[in-house]
Formats: structure tokens, sequence, C-alpha cells
């Protein structure tokens, strides 16, 4: 590749590029030139805007102003980008963040490789490739959720990897991540570059050590760039010899730290029972076990570090030890008492972090701190001050009163210790406390740490993977899966392991640890690797394939999501019972409840009269199954009583004389007294009382007037349904409303927890298109939903047993027209919703209230008018309803509902492509 | 039992920011109490309305004409005239719900005392039309019939007088009745929506395990939520119940707003909690989505809100007693339509009441496992 260098070829130009969220600047101006074909590190600490910059140049982000050429490609330019997308590779910030949990390892891989359209030949010779060089080739079917974080990141690098760009941009890529996958994720990083020298390469980092292996420097603050050159001469020009004095000089005058003489006071035990206990705390998830066999004791005032990468068990150590998880077998204690769930007195003395950011999003800075002070039973007027202080001394003041949502990881971070703190605490136990915090912000924590245990006498029990942090502990245990692999004071350590420093020591021990589980996994893991594999391996090639020939590049993109949406799918067993059980639920119990046949109508009878005749006309009463007789009352206030209570729903009034009146030809009145309450009830019990009345005055007809004759008759046939028994009407209805109620939820779901999780930024970083992104997304639904639609016809006709009048092609022909439909609404509404809450709550009510109402479920839709109308029409379900009616009960074909299908097919259509618009 | 109150004083507070803070769904709450009830108030027709209907006139004669006349709005749409074979592809299209079949020289044949027959067709898939729209076609037929040969209608041949009285709603007007039901509805599904969303968010974003490590209980943030949503739920269902139900809709309301309200809280209390014993079954929101589909669909239709409890098979009618929904439809109807008196909504308050405490122990005792779970 030496002609690249006289080339000269073009890099990276940014010019005039500002950044702004809301009311905050993220890069202020920016401009700067950078080479191509090298590694570029940029530094600086956390906030001041290296993940927007590098968002930009990705291409993730959209572009607000300024211009910006990547490897001679206009960024702002929607065309350019386009084009330029396949050559860049982009690995954002957070462990692992665009990986799929429940995908394993291979399989996270081969979607990266789908999306950028390679076959299956050049995809399974290249994941091979990437998984010997990164040390994953013994891991393939692991799943990416069970990996340790320093794996998770070697997969997340063979992602981005997978298409060999020209541009690689790693957005600190190492935080959180354990010294020895460090130093193996550089050193593949080197080997990979040395394969392709023309490759350029962006790393931010917040390890200043680690910014000194790339070629160029670039240092930014406060959205501005401090310097951008050869990182040799930026030492020369600043004078220093290491990069972080290198840094810190270049920042304006009032920003410098002081340089960081961290003394530590030496230790005393103030006596006492030990602070925290441990004895071999066990804790198993299932199969797999998190922390095996843990035993230590921590003294009070002490700094227990703990020291290992993610994912070995630190945290679930620190949970057990905090009451939030029950230990499968071992005790601990904290201040000599046994922990137990519930017992406030040991939570008061205790302030916890957690790893992920675990406060409130939708609150202020200020509002956490004060919800946290309060809920430590901080009297009102106290906490302000406390929380006055917090904000204070941990430097909280700029951003007191927004929400944390906008702030960087590493304030955010400090915001969380701040709160840990605000209840002045007898333990602090702190997982992970400055994972992803710059250098400066990291001392100042320390400071805090080191003034609490040593003036206040905190016990503190901190976890990190920062090994300059690990050597400012009292003592520290090194742990990697699950086990305990030394404790002892950081001396002791480096000394037992002859090595010339703490990080080399944890490295030594780290290598003996992986040299006998690796020999384990060698032994366990290939059997396992090709039957999960091959399946989809022929299921995939043999479509794309087939639809590689008609779509280009077009369909197997859309193909590589389907496939993982589709994966994910079927490893969520639950949710694929609770959408395929859900609906015959749904089915069995409605279908089977909701009917129309109203009988045994409550009634009562107040006779004033007590005569054989009306006691004849009662009898007819008594005589209909539609009416079921109560006790009688005893006047006419009870009567009102029990109409009103609801004890009854007819009350006949018959009045003194009734008899006598009737045969004197005084026409005397009845009374008849119908709760209106339900108006579809009502109305029927008048039809019936009327129907009854009618009979009644027949019998009586031999006394009656001549004349009466009927001159008409009246022959109702009652068609599709003789026997006129609701489950008949209403089962295909109710195969309607379980398919567009749950499909839909399925999609829109889907879709927003994207969103919400954030893996919806590969879709970004990749060449795909929203339309293949969506069509992807739903194919696997319109799946389920289509296998859901058959289980659900087929209980219907066997367990229901309503028969299936008409043509089974054209009902399915339907079905999966309905179901393509009815997930794509689910897109739709996923594109206007941000929150999973809100896609729940919006699908159910847009769904529920025209399906029921306006789609001919209980009221046909023919004889609905005006708003009502429109909707039902312009609802899916409306159309399908016909079909399902007019194929079950109708006994109708493909001819007669092909124009409702039709008709309905192309709104499908229009829904589809108008969430494709959005 | 101060600090219990204090702690959820300070959670509500929390939590009514949170939700606040989600622009959409507030605009989707708020559409569903005044949109969504108009929509259904004004769209739905629970009685006969606007029945479609068609008319196969072989006589048309000034008798049969005089017929298709008398068939009229508000119970009918005006009637299409057809022939047979479009008639059959009407109904088969959905089109009609009643075919009216008026034989050749039908008028010759009535005034011949001959008595012809009328054939008339129902769509026996529309149910909820097609029974009483026979009884009213029949009536309105035969009436017409009467009519013209100017004798007394059958009713009128009875020897005695019918004073039918409807009580609480006089003309059966549909809105009285659906626009209540649909904010029952609303009620529900958010009741259970809302909290249990809200217990799986907090569980996914690692608040609620942040929480209980603080000297906070499992029912003080169960509690908080039960009484935040319950409360944004309770004002929105009472605003609607009266400015969209009462105000616009002119819906008169015979019982006690006060005691509605009263019972509608211990509904709430009731459906939150259900929401957060599914929230602690589901492990995650996907899940959770499609778990509450069925559970607030088979309630609802189950409710009395649709269709009426007295019609459904005779188990079921003794299954659906203990369902908190119905109790809760079946005393809105009491209180707001009959105003009814206590002893009457006891039992259902009763019921509505036990259930809400099962489910909140029941969320309660899976509240940590549910935590522990999750890895």
């Amino acid at each position: 590749m030496s002609e690249a260098a006289p080339h000269n070829p073009p890099g990276i130009r940014i010019a005039g590029v500002t950044h702004r969220y809301g009311a905050v600047t993220a890069l202020a101006d920016v401009t700067l030139d950078l080479p191509a074909g090298t590694t570029i590190g940029l530094v600086g600490p956390d906030g001041v805007g290296k993940s927007t910059l590098l968002g930009l140049i990705a291409g993730v982000r959209r572009l607000q102003s300024g211009r910006l050429d990547v490897l001679g490609a206009d960024i702002g330019d929607r065309h350019a980008r386009e084009a330029f997308l396949p050559r860049v590779a982009f690995m954002p910030q957070g462990l692992g963040r665009n990986l799929y949990p429940t995908l394993s390892v291979w399989e996270n891989i081969d979607f990266f490789a789908r999306l950028f359209g390679m076959d299956a030949r050049e995809r399974d010779a290249r994941i091979q490739r990437l998984l010997d060089a990164t040390g994953l080739a013994p891991f393939p079917d692991r799943a990416a959720g069970h990996l340790s974080g320093g794996m998770k990141q070697k997969v997340s690098l063979c992602c981005a990897l997978v298409h060999d760009p020209d541009l690689l941009i790693l957005d600190e890529p190492t935080t959180g991540v354990d010294p020895l996958s460090r130093q193996q994720f550089w050193t593949l990083v080197d080997q990979l570059r040395r394969e392709r020298p023309t490759m350029t390469v962006i790393v931010s980092t917040a390890y200043m050590e680690e910014a000194e292996r790339f070629a160029w420097l670039v240092a930014m603050d406060d959205g501005k760039v401090l310097i951008s050159d050869q990182t040799q001469k930026v030492l020369e020009r600043t004078h220093t010899t290491s990069l972080e004095a290198a840094y810190i000089s270049l920042l304006p005058e009032g920003k410098r730290q002081q340089a960081s003489g961290f003394v530590i006071p030496p230790y005393a035990d103030p006596g006492g029972p030990p602070a925290i206990e441990a004895e071999h705390l066990t804790r198993r998830f299932g199969s797999f076990t998190a922390v095996s066999d843990v035993s230590f004791t921590i003294s009070r005032g002490e700094i227990f570090g703990f020291l290992g990468s993610n994912g070995c068990g630190k945290s679930t150590t620190m949970k057990m030890l905090t009451g939030l998880l029950d230990a499968t077998s071992g005790t601990a204690r904290l201040f000599g008492e046994q922990i137990t769930a519930g017992d406030m007195k040991t939570r008061m003395r205790i302030g916890y972090m957690s790893q992920a950011f675990s406060l409130y999003e939708e609150l202020t800075v200020r509002q956490n701190l004060m919800l946290q002070a309060r809920l430590y039973r901080i009297p009102a007027a106290q906490a302000a001050q406390r929380v006055a202080q917090a904000i204070e001394s941990f430097e909280l003041g700029a951003c007191a009163d927004v929400s944390p949502a906008s702030l960087p990881l590493g304030i955010r971070q400090r915001l969380q210790l701040a709160a840990a703190c605000i209840n002045n605490p007898e333990i602090l136990i702190l997982d992970e406390p400055t994972s992803g915090v710059d250098p400066a912000a990291r001392d100042m924590f320390w400071r805090h740490l080191i003034r609490l245990s040593r003036q206040d006498h905190v016990t503190i029990f901190v976890s990190t993977h920062f090994m300059n942090e690990a050597a400012r502990c009292d003592r520290i245990s090194l742990m990697h899966r699950g086990h305990v692999l030394a404790v002892g004071t950081p001396a002791e350590l480096v000394k037992k392991r002859n090595a010339p420093n703490l990080e080399a020591a944890f490295i030594a021990y780290l290598q003996d640890a992986e040299a006998a589980t690796d020999a384990q996994d060698h032994a366990t893991a290939p059997a396992r690797q090709s039957a999960a594999r091959t399946w989809w391996h022929a299921l995939g090639g043999r479509l794309a394939a087939r639809f590689g020939a008609v779509g280009g590049a077009w369909l197997p993109r859309a193909w590589a999501f389907a496939r993982r949406e589709g994966v994910e799918l079927l490893r969520d067993r639950l949710r694929l019972t609770f959408a395929l059980i859900g609906p015959l639920i749904l089915l069995v119990v409605a279908a089977s409840s909701i009917s129309f046949d109203v009988e045994g109508v409550r009634f009562t009878v107040d006779d004033h009269d007590r005569t054989t005749i009306s006691r004849d006309l009662i009898d007819s009463f008594r005589g209909s199954a539609y009416f079921h007789e109560l006790a009688p009352v005893a006047d006419a206030d009870a009567l009102d009583r029990d109409i009103r209570n609801g004890r009854v729903q007819l009350a006949l009034d018959i009045p003194a004389g009734f008899a006598r009146d009737l045969e004197a030809g005084r026409r005397p009145e009845v009374g008849v007294i119908i709760d209106g309450a339900v108006p579809f009830l009502a109305a029927n019990v008048r039809a019936y009382v009327t129907g009854v009345l009618a009979g009644y005055a027949a019998t009586l007809g031999r006394a009656m007037p001549q004349g009466a004759v009927i001159p008409i008759t009246v022959e109702p046939r009652f068609s599709y349904n003789q026997e006129f028994r609701s489950i008949y009407a209403m089962t295909p209805g109710v195969i309607m409303l379980a398919l567009i109620l749950i499909p839909t939820m399925l999609t829109a779901l889907g879709v927003v927890r994207e969103k919400e999780v954030g893996s919806i930024v590969n879709l970004y970083a990749s060449p795909a298109s929203v339309g293949q992104y969506l069509m992807g997304k739903q194919a696997p639904y319109v799946a389920l939903a289509t296998i859901s639609y058959f289980m659900l016809v087929a209980v219907a006709v066997v367990v229901m047993g309503v028969p299936l009048k008409g043509s089974l092609l054209a009902l399915s022909l339907g079905g999966v027209l309905f179901v393509l439909s009815a997930t794509g609404l689910g897109l739709l509404i996923s594109t206007f919703v941000s929150s999973q809450v809100a896609a729940i709550f919006g699908t159910s009510i847009i769904c529920l209230i025209p399906a029921v109402n306006f789609s001919g479920l209980l009221y046909p839709a023919s004889t609905l008018t005006g708003i009502s109308r429109l909707v039902g029409l312009g609802f899916p379900a409306t159309w399908y309803q016909l079909i399902s009616l007019g194929c079950f009960t109708k006994g109708l074909g493909g001819r007669a509902s092909g124009r409702c299908t039709w008709r309905w097919a192309a709104l499908a259509q229009a829904t589809c492509w108008l969430r494709a618009c959005c | 039992m101060m600090r219990w109150l204090l702690n959820v004083g300070l959670l509500c507070g929390k939590e009514l920011r949170s939700l606040v803070h989600d622009r959409v769904l507030l605009g989707l709450i708020v559409f569903a109490f005044s949109a969504g009830v108009l929509l259904v108030a004004n769209g739905v027709k629970v009685e006969v309305s606007n029945a479609t209907i068609a008319f196969i006139d072989e006589d048309n004669s000034p008798l049969s004409r005089r017929m298709r006349d008398a068939v009229q709005p508000p119970y009918f749409k005006p009637p299409v005239m057809v022939d047979r074979a479009e008639a059959l592809a009407g109904m088969d299209r959905g089109d009609y719900i009643f075919v009216v079949d008026i034989p050749p020289n039908f008028q010759s044949d009535v005034l011949a005392a001959r008595v012809p027959a009328v054939q008339l067709r129902v769509d026996a898939t529309a149910m909820t039309q097609a029974g009483l729209g026979t009884e009213y076609l029949n009536e309105i037929l035969m009436g017409e019939v009467d009519d013209m040969l100017h004798v007394p209608s059958p009713i009128d041949q009875v020897p005695f007088a019918v004073q039918s009285r409807i009580r609480f709603n006089p003309n059966s007007e549909s809105k009285w009745f659906t626009s209540v039901m649909q904010i029952v509805t609303n009620i529900t599904i958010l009741s259970i929506v809302l909290v249990g969303a809200a217990v799986i968010r907090e569980r996914e974003h690692g608040t609620l395990e942040h929480l209980l490590v603080m000297p906070v209980t499992a029912s003080e943030i169960a509690v908080a939520k039960i009484v935040t949503n319950g409360l944004v739920i309770f004002v929105g269902a009472i605003i609607s119940l009266w400015l969209v139900v009462h105000v616009w809709l002119g819906v008169p309301i015979a019982g006690s707003v006060t005691l509605f309200a009263a019972c509608s809280l211990l509904y709430l209390f009731s459906a939150t909690a259900l929401g957060i014993m599914l929230a602690t079954v589901a492990p995650t929101m996907p899940q959770f989505g499609l778990l509450v589909v069925p559970v607030y669909a088979v309630a609802y239709l189950l409710s009395g809100a649709a269709t009426p409890v007295e019609s459904m098979p005779q188990v079921m009618q003794v299954v659906v007693r203990f369902l908190p929904t119905t109790q809760f439809v079946n005393l809105s109807q009491a209180i707001l339509y009959r105003d009814a008196g206590l002893g009457a909504i006891a039992l259902p308050l009763l019921t509505v009441t036990v259930t809400g405490i099962v489910f909140l122990v029941f969320a309660l005792m899976r509240f940590r496992s549910m935590l522990a779970r999750q890895e």
C-alpha cells in the first residue's frame, strides 16, 4: 500500500462546525484538519464534545452547521453521506451498546456483515478471521449479554471491522475494560492496522496514557480544540514529557488543576467489629454461577478495592452486600449483623452507587439530590442545606437545574457519588464509580473518598478497573469470573507476583486464570457451535440467494434486520408465548362469553288486583324464558328501591280493580317500568313485554270484538346464522380484534425499545435505509402474527366448533394482508412515540377504540355515520372484519371478499408508505 | 407510619414529575378522555339505529310504496331499492342488514284478504341489530297495512292500556351509556398500563434497585405509584365525566358524583395494583405490553360495558362477578344512572377492594424476587 502516501488521500476536514443540544453548545465553531491513513487520538475530559464530534464524522449525527468532509465525501450532502457510510465503521460509547444481548457472538458480527451486503462465503471467512484474531474463536455461540466487558468490546470491534472500513471510529472503546483485555484490545487494533495501513483510526479516550500510542493527537476542552498535531510535536510544543501534563498545560489558566500530589494518610484501624464480612458467598442465576465462594473482611474506615473486569461478579457481590440480592449460599454481615432484606437500620448506614446511572432523568440534578436526601430521612430544612453543600463540593453548580439526561457520563457519575454520600453513610458501596470519568474528575473523586475514609472513618468498598485507583486502596481483591484470585495490599500483590507494578501483577493473575478456564472452554465450545448456526445459515443462504437476484443489495440488507429481529424474538420465549397464547385466551374467553341473547330478565310484580285475571297476566310473563320472577314487592317505595338498586330490571304494576275494569271494557292501565340504564337491554325488554302482552291479549281474544284479523304475515329468515348464536357471529370478530391488538403492540414496542435502549444507532451508522430497517423489523412480526392467525382459526373451528363455511384460502389471504397492515400500524405508532410506556398506551387506545366500536365487531360498520364512519373506513380492521365474517359465516370465497381485500390492501400499502416517510 | 407516609409523599412528587415529563403520553391521556369519549359516544349506537335496509319490491303498488316510505330514521337508513341478485350480494358484502321482499300482487292479495307473506331476510351476524330490528320492522310493516285498511293495530286491540316507562334513560339514548362506559374503559386501560409500565421502566433503568438500597420499602414505592398515577387518571376521569359527558354531551347524571368519585378511587386502587402485579410477572417492557393486551381486552369485553353481563353464559356470569372491572361497571351504572343506595353497591365495592388487596399483596411478595431474576 505504498501508493497511499504520495497520493496524499483526503483526510477529515472540519470547517466551522457548531453543534447544539437545545441551549447547550457541544461544539463551538470547530475547525480541524486531520490526516488520513494514521491513528488519531481524541482526548479531553467528559462533556467537551468528543462524542459529538465523532458522531458527526461517522455520519450518525446530523450536521447542524459548518462543513464536514470525510475521506473526500461531503457529509452535509445526503447522497454523498450515503455513499460514504459503507466506508466507515463506528463503535459507540458504552460497553457493547451496539450489540444485541440475546444474539451470540457470531450472530452479532454476522448481522453487521449482512448489513454491508457481504455474501455468505465472504462473511464466514471474515468473521472466522476476526474471531481468531481477537481470541474469541472458542466462543462463537455465547450470547453477547453473557460476555465480560472486555469481550463485549472485542465483539464490538469485530462488528465494526467486519466490512473492511477505511475509517474506524472508536468512542472510548476501553472504558470499563480490565487491563488484560485492554492490552489485548490495543494489540489487536495495531495488528489490524498493520494489515491495512491505509485505514484511518480515530479513538477518543479518557486514559491519557493510552493516547500516547496514537500518531496524531487532538485535545479538546469545552467544545473547542486545544491542539491538533502529531503526538510527538505536542509534547515538544508544550515542553512536557507526558500527555497528562501536556493536556493540563494546554488548559486555560483558571482550569488547571493542581498537580495531583496525592497524599494518603496511612490507615489505622479504629477498632470495633469489622464493617463488612463475607463468608463463602455464592450466587447462582439458573445454571450460571455469578459469584462463587467469595470471602473477605473489611475493617472500619478501610478503603477496600474490588478489581476485575465487567461481568466478573463484582456487581453481584455488591448487590448481595446491600441486601438487593439474596445469596444462594454463604453469609454476609455488616457491623457484625447478618444482612436481611427489609432491615431499614442497615440501609440507613449504607450509601450505594450502582454501575449504570440509576438516578431519575426526569428530575433535575438538584431534585434528584433532594429526593435522595429526604428519603434518607433528613428533615427538609437540613436537606436543602445538605444538597447545596453537595452541589458545591462535587462541583455540580453549573448543571444543578438541568436533567442528568443531558449531562456527560462523568458528570453523571459525580452526581451519583454526591447522591450516595448525601446521608453521611458509614459504609459506601461504589460499583465502578469512576468508569467513564476523566482523570481530573477522578482525582477529585478520590480526594473525597480519602477524606471520608480517614477523617470520618467511612468504610469504602469500591470496585474499579483503573490500576492507579486500585493502588490507592488500602487493600484490594482481584476478581475474575466469579472467583477471588487474590486479596492483599497493593504492595503485597505486586511483590507476590514479582511484577514491576500492580497492572502487571493483575495481568499475571488474569493470565493464570484465563489459561485454566480457556482449556475448559476449548473442550466444550466447538461441539455446540455448528448445530444452531448451520440451520440459520442454510435458510439465510437460500433466501439471500433468491432475494439477492431480485433486489440487488436492497433485500439482503432488509433480510439482515429481519433475521436478527427473528432470532431475538425466538430467543425471547416469554414474549413468544405471550404473543401466541394471548390471542387464543382472548378468543376463547371473549367469543364464548359475549352474547346478545337477552334472557332471564329479572322482574317483579306489584299486584294490587290479586284476581285470577291479573294472575293470568303475570303467568304469561312467568311462562316466557325471557323473564325470571323475583319475590313481589311490598309497596311502590320498595319497587322504586329495587329498580334503582338493580335488583329488578322490569316491574309490572297492576292496578286495583284491573279485572273489574277489563270486564267492563274500561281499558285499565297496566304500568310497565323498565330499567333503562343499559339502552340495549331496555329496548329488548320493551320488545319482549310488547310481545308477551300481545300474546296475552290474543288469549283474551275470545272475549274481544270481531274484526281483529291479521292482514299479512311477515316471515323473518335469519341468514348466515340461522340458530342466531352469538358465538358464530362473534368469533370472526374476536379473531380480528386479537390480530389488530397484539401484532400491533409487538411491532410498535420492537421499534420504540430500540430507540430507548440505543441500539438504533446501528441503523444510523450503517448504509441501510430506514425503509430496509422497517421492512426487516416488520417481517418477523408478520410471520409470528401469521402463525397466530392460523392458530386462532384452528381453535375457532376445532375447539369452539365454529364452522368455516367459506374459503379458507380467501380468509387466509385476507389474514396475511391484515397482519401486514396491523404490524405496519405498529411501525407507524412507533414513529411518533418516544417511550415504551407511551407506545403501550398509544397502541392500546388507537387500536381498541376503533376495533371494538367502528369496525363492525359489536355494531355493524354499515350503520355508522359521520366521523365514526370515516374512522371505521380508514381502519384496516373494518375491512378484515368483513372478510372474516364473510368467510366464516356467509360461506363466501375469493371473489366476493376479493373486493374487500383489494380495497383494503391498498389501504395497508398506504399505511406502509406513510410510516416509511416518517 | 409517619415515615411511611412521608416517603410515599416524596416518591409521589417524583412520580408526578416523571409523568409530566412524557408529553406524548400526557397527550394520549387527554385524547382518551376527550376525543376518545366523544368519538365513541357520538359514533356508536347500541340499540337499533341507522340499520341498513333494502327493498325488493315486485308489487310496486301504493301499499308497497307506503310500506317503503314508512321505514325511516332513526331506526333505519332510507331503504335502497334493489333486485334480488343485488340484494343477496349486498348482504354478503355487509351492505344491508335487512332485505324486505314484497311479492307480486301484494296489494291486491291484501285487499282480497288472502294474507300474503312479506319475506324479511336478516343478516343474523349483526347481533345487535338483527333481533330487535326484526321486531321493529314487523311492527312498522304491519302498522302500514293496518293503517291502510283502517283497522286498529293489535296492540290497540288489547283490552287494556299499557303505560310503559323506561326509567333512567327514557329515550334510550346510546350516548348516555357509551360515554360513561368509555370513561370506565379508559380508566381500566390507563391504570393497568401506566402503573405497570412505570414499574418496569424503573427496573430497566436501574432506579428501582437504587431506591431499594435506600431506607425505602417496596410498599412505599408501590403505593406511591398507585397514588400518583391513580390520581392523574382520577382527575382525568372526573373532568371528562363533568365537561365532556355532562356539559358537552348533555348526559344527565342522576346520582352523586361524589359517591362515584369515591368508588372510582377504590377501583383505581384495584386496577393499578393489578398493573403492578402484571409488571412483576413480565420481566421486560415488550413482554409486559403483550401481557396486558389480553388482560384489558378480556376485562373490557366481560365488564358489561360492551355487552350486557346478563347475556353471558351462566358460568361466566358467576366468574365475572369476581372481576373488579365488571363490578366497577356495575356500580358506575348503579350510581350514575339509577342513583342507587349504598346497599346496592356494597358488594361490588367489597369485590373491588378485596381484589385490589390481593393484587397488591401478590405484587409486593414478588417485588424483590423480580429484581433478582433480571440478571
